[in-house]
C-alpha cells in the first residue's frame, strides 16, 4: 500500500512542485525582455529626471530584490533558498510591503470562493448525474443535461460577464463589485453576514453553473455502467424503492472517481476562480494578480505564480491521501 | 470521409448544428478580407450610430464599423485557434506516440512531466509570460505561447491509444521487418490515432479561444488587433454597459458564445462516432 500508493504520489507531488517552480524561474529569463530594464524605463517614462548614477544604483537594488544577481545556477539555488524560508521578496508598487502579506490579505477570499463554488456544484451535479443515469427516459433530466452541457465550454470570463450584465446592472439585485459594501462594519453579525453572501452570490453562482458540467458529466459516465451491474439489476427485481436504489446503489458506487476526476481538475479550477474575481472586482488572489498587471507589478505576479503552484498542488496531495480512506478498494489492494 | 461528414450530419442534430456553425464563421472569415474599413484606424466611419443599412450592427465609440470589425475579429480569433492548436498537436503527438511505445522507464518520467502540466495552474504562468512579452505579444507569438502549455492532456490519451495498439499483430510485423521506432509509430499508429487528433483538436481550439478571450480583457495582448477579446476589451474600456451599447458588446459576446457551442458539439458528436460502444447504441436505436 505505501509502496504502490503513497510513494508514487510524493514522487508526483514533488515533480510537480519542482517542473512548477522552474518554470516560474526559467520563464523571465527565457524571454527577451528584462524586468528590471522595464521597470526601469517605466520609471524613467513616468518623467522622473535620474542620473546615470542613480540609475546604475537603481538596478543594482533591483536585481537583488529580483534574485537577478550572480550566475544562472547560483541564482537558481537562491532562489529555492528563498521560497523555503517563505521571501518572495517585496511588492514593487506598495514598496516595502513583502508580496507575501498581501497574498496571505486576499487569500480567505479565493479560499472561500473555491471551497463554496466547488461543494455546491460537486453536490448539485452528482446528485443530476446520477438521476439522469436512473431514468433515462424523462424528459426535465434530458432538458437539464442539454442545459448543463451548454454551459460547460464557456470560458469562466463570458459566463460572469453575462451573469454581471444580467443581475447587476439591467436587473440591479445583486451588487457589480467587491466583497463588501462600505460602511457594514465588519464582524460576526447578521447584517455583515448577508452582505457577504450577497456580494459573493454572483461570483459563487458564475462558477457553480460551469463547474457541474464536469461533474455531472463524469456522473453520467460511471453510472451508466453500474446501472448495467447485476446488483442494480437485482435490486429492482427485488421491489427496492426507487429512491433507495438511485442513492444507495447506484450513487454511492459512482460517486468514488468524483474525488479522482476532481485532484486532476483543480488547477482549472483556480484559474476559472482568479478570472471570476476579476470580473467582479471580488477581493481575491485573482483581483491582486489583476491590480499587479495593471500596475506593471513583476515581482508580485511572479509571488502569486509561486503560491498558486504550491497551492495547486498540495491541494491535489491532500485529496490524493485522502483517497484510500474514502475507496476500501484501493485500501485493501 | 466525405460519406461519414454526410451521415453525421443528418442523422446527428449536434453535428448538424456545429457544423453549420464552422462553416457560416469560416466563410465569415474570408469575406472579411473584404473589408472596406482599416481595421486598426479610429474615427473610419462615425461613432455611435445605431444599426442601419449602411452599418449592419451600427458603429462604436471609437468610429469602428462593427459587423465588419466582429468579421475579422472572428477570423483572427479562428486563426489564432489555429495556430495554437497546431502547435500544441504535434507536441502533442510525438509525446503521446512516443512515450507509449517506448514504455519502460522513459514513458515513467515522461508521464510524471505531462501530469505537472496536467495539474499546473495555467493561467497564472500564462499571464507571466504575457506580461513580460506584452510588447512584443503579436498573434503568431501568442499562439505559441498557448499551444506550448496545451498539449499535455491529449497526450495523455494519445498514448493510452498506443498501448492498445503496440500489442496488435502488425505491430511485431514492422518490428520483424526491421523499420525503425520513430517511422513504426508515424506510418503505422499515427493513421489509427488520428480521428482522435482531429476530435481533441476542436476542443484545443475551444480552449485557445477562451484563453484569448481572458488574456485580452486584462490587457495582454496586441490590443490593435481585432479579435473576439481584443473587441470585448474596447467594449468595456469605453464603458458599453453603462452606455448601453448592446450592439457593441454583445455581438463578440455572442459570436463567442455561438462558436463554442457549435465546436463543442462538433467535438462530442465526432468522439461520440468513434468510441465504438456509443456508436452500436446508436445502431441499436436504429
Amino acid at each position: 500500500m505505501l509502496k504502490k500508493y503513497y510513494i508514487p504520489r510524493l514522487i508526483q507531488y514533488f515533480t510537480v512542485l519542482f517542473i512548477g517552480l522552474t518554470l516560474v524561474f526559467v520563464i523571465p529569463r527565457l524571454l527577451p525582455s528584462n524586468p528590471v530594464e522595464h521597470q526601469l524605463s517605466r520609471m524613467m517614462s513616468q518623467g522622473q529626471y535620474l542620473d546615470p548614477s542613480a540609475i546604475e544604483a537603481m538596478r543594482e537594488t533591483l536585481e537583488q530584490l529580483y534574485g537577478l544577481k550572480g550566475g544562472t545556477f547560483e541564482q537558481y539555488i537562491d532562489y529555492f533558498k528563498r521560497l523555503f524560508t517563505g521571501d518572495l521578496g517585496p511588492s514593487f508598487t506598495q514598496f516595502p510591503t513583502p508580496v507575501m502579506t498581501l497574498i496571505r490579505q486576499s487569500l480567505p477570499w479565493t479560499v472561500g470562493l473555491l471551497f463554496a463554488s466547488l461543494s455546491i456544484s460537486w453536490i448539485v451535479g452528482t446528485v443530476l448525474g446520477g438521476i439522469r443515469v436512473s431514468f433515462p427516459r424523462s424528459r426535465l433530466a434530458r432538458l437539464i443535461e442539454l442545459l448543463i452541457m451548454g454551459v460547460r465550454p464557456i470560458p469562466y470570463y463570458i459566463v460572469s460577464l453575462v451573469l454581471l450584465i444580467l443581475f447587476a446592472f439591467l436587473w440591479p439585485v445583486f451588487p457589480m463589485s467587491g466583497g463588501y459594501s462600505m460602511g457594514v462594519k465588519v464582524g460576526f453579525n447578521a447584517r455583515f453576514i448577508l452582505d457577504l453572501l450577497r456580494h459573493a452570490f454572483l461570483p459563487i453562482l458564475s462558477m457553480v453553473i460551469i463547474e457541474i458540467g464536469g461533474w455531472f458529466l463524469q456522473m453520467r459516465n460511471v453510472a451508466s455502467n453500474i446501472v448495467e451491474e447485476d446488483y442494480v439489476v437485482y435490486a429492482e427485481a427485488s421491489g427496492l424503492p426507487k429512491a433507495k436504489i438511485v442513492f444507495m446503489y447506484i450513487m454511492r458506487n459512482a460517486i468514488i472517481p468524483q474525488i479522482t476526476g476532481f485532484a486532476l481538475n483543480i488547477g482549472f479550477i483556480f484559474g476559472g476562480a482568479l478570472i471570476t474575481e476579476i470580473v467582479f472586482a471580488y477581493p481575491g488572489m485573482g483581483y491582486l494578480l489583476y491590480s499587479a498587471i495593471l500596475s506593471g507589478d513583476y515581482n508580485l505576479i511572479m509571488g502569486i505564480n509561486v503560491f498558486s503552484i504550491v497551492g495547486v498542488s498540495t491541494a491535489m496531495l491532500i485529496v490524493d491521501l485522502i483517497y484510500p480512506l474514502l475507496d476500501p478498494r484501493v485500501r485493501y489492494q | 470521409m466525405f460519406r461519414v461528414i454526410r451521415d453525421l450530419y443528418v442523422n446527428d442534430r449536434r453535428f448538424t448544428f456545429g457544423f453549420t456553425v464552422l462553416v457560416f464563421f469560416v466563410i465569415i472569415s474570408f469575406v472579411s478580407l473584404l473589408s472596406p474599413y482599416d481595421m486598426r484606424a479610429w474615427n473610419a466611419v462615425p461613432r455611435y450610430l445605431p444599426p442601419s443599412a449602411k452599418h449592419p450592427l451600427g458603429t462604436n465609440s471609437i468610429g469602428q464599423d462593427i459587423m465588419w470589425q466582429a468579421m475579422v475579429a472572428t477570423k483572427n480569433s479562428l486563426l489564432l485557434g489555429a495556430i495554437a492548436a497546431a502547435i500544441s498537436r504535434v507536441i502533442a503527438i510525438v509525446v503521446g506516440l512516443l512515450s507509449g511505445y517506448k514504455g519502460g522507464i522513459f514513458d515513467r518520467i515522461v508521464m510524471v512531466m505531462t501530469d505537472s502540466f496536467i495539474i499546473l495552474p495555467m493561467f497564472p504562468i500564462l499571464i507571466l509570460i504575457a506580461t513580460i512579452l506584452r510588447s512584443s505579444l503579436n498573434m503568431v507569438v501568442l499562439g505559441v505561447v498557448i499551444g506550448l502549455f496545451g498539449w499535455a492532456w491529449d497526450a495523455r490519451l494519445f498514448r493510452s491509444q498506443i498501448l492498445s495498439l503496440k500489442e496488435r499483430e502488425f505491430t511485431r510485423t514492422a518490428v520483424f521487418s526491421g523499420l525503425s521506432t520513430f517511422k513504426i509509430v508515424l506510418t503505422e499508429h499515427l493513421p489509427y490515432v488520428f480521428p482522435l487528433v482531429m476530435a481533441t483538436t476542436i476542443n484545443n481550439v475551444i480552449w485557445v479561444i477562451g484563453m484569448e478571450v481572458t488574456l485580452s480583457m486584462l490587457g495582454l495582448s496586441n490590443l490593435n488587433t481585432p479579435t473576439i477579446g481584443t473587441m470585448i476589451y474596447w467594449a468595456l474600456q469605453y464603458q458599453a454597459i453603462f452606455l448601453e451599447m448592446w450592439n457593441w458588446i454583445l455581438t463578440p459576446v455572442t459570436i463567442c458564445v455561438v462558436l463554442i457551442l457549435g465546436l463543442y458539439m462538433l467535438s462530442t458528436s465526432i468522439s461520440e462516432y468513434l468510441d465504438p460502444r456509443t456508436r452500436l447504441q446508436m445502431i441499436r436505436k436504429g
